[in-house]
């Protein structure tokens, strides 16, 4: 396991309320994931200091296509859970026809791929936090983490953003 | 709208929400203060998504209209 370095939030003696919109994202499904972005895109374009904090199945959003785990579930775990690009719709996925279908549609309707939309969110400079806890329980290493959400942090350092932002999200 | 002179234009045709307000943000910052961004779209969703995009970043939606699907508007940088 690699040593962690503390992330130092740079949000310390802000006033209570800020420009900032926080997205908490515990889901793992296709829609919600593309919701989640959608959202975050719109606040960092409308001017806001957006956060998202990823959280349990949300992982899969901010993760690499890697090898994860240690035990035989943890190993379990990683031949379920795959990157952003594999994720299935939150209903008709019928074994991964569903996210197929989606895709050609999505395609043919000139919509943003979840990939794209993500580098579009880190292009508009959305923060991207991840979950100590579920980082822990899953089995992941910051390392498994794309290189822009490697910051990995816990619920008080999530409360904080919240505190100060406009809105806060749970997706 | 007479022709206003537009420091960039910008080809927002075919790109469905959040596409559009997102390039619109990317673009704005590459033209000066009081430079004036023309687009086109067709994404009807443009109709109600520019100007709130312009009321909450506080940039001037100086003209908007829509001939059959093709959607024109134009914004001036503010701040």
């Amino acid at each position: 396991m690699a040593v962690l370095t503390a992330p130092v939030l740079e949000t310390a003696g802000e006033p209570t309320t800020a420009n900032k919109a926080t997205l908490v994202v515990l889901s793992g499904d296709m829609d919600k994931i593309f919701a989640a972005f959608t959202i975050a895109t719109g606040a960092a374009a409308s001017g806001m200091e957006t956060t998202m904090f990823f959280t349990f199945w949300g992982l899969q959003a901010i993760r690499k296509q890697v090898r994860t785990g240690r035990s035989l579930f943890g190993r379990m775990l990683s031949f379920f859970l795959k990157d952003i690009d594999t994720l299935g719709p939150s209903k008709l996925n019928m074994g991964g026809m569903g996210r197929w279908m989606f895709k050609k549609m999505m395609k043919a309707h000139n919509v943003a791929t979840l990939p794209e939309l993500r580098r579009m969110a880190i292009d508009l400079g959305v923060r991207m936090l991840a979950c100590q806890t579920s980082l822990e329980v899953m089995e992941f290493s910051r390392e498994d983490l794309i290189d822009e959400a490697q910051e990995v942090v816990g619920v008080a350092a999530l409360m904080e953003l919240a505190t100060q932002s406009k809105f806060t999200m749970f997706i | 709208m007479e022709a206003v002179r537009a420091d960039l234009t910008l080809d927002l045709k075919g790109l469905l929400c959040p596409i559009p307000v997102v390039k619109m943000a990317q673009a704005i910052k590459t033209v000066p203060l009081a430079g004036i961004i023309e687009a086109t779209a067709t994404d009807p969703g443009v109709m109600a998504d520019i100007p709130a995009w312009c009321r909450t970043t506080g940039h001037k939606l100086l003209s908007m209209e829509r001939r059959e699907k093709m959607i024109t508007f134009v914004v001036q940088r503010v701040k």
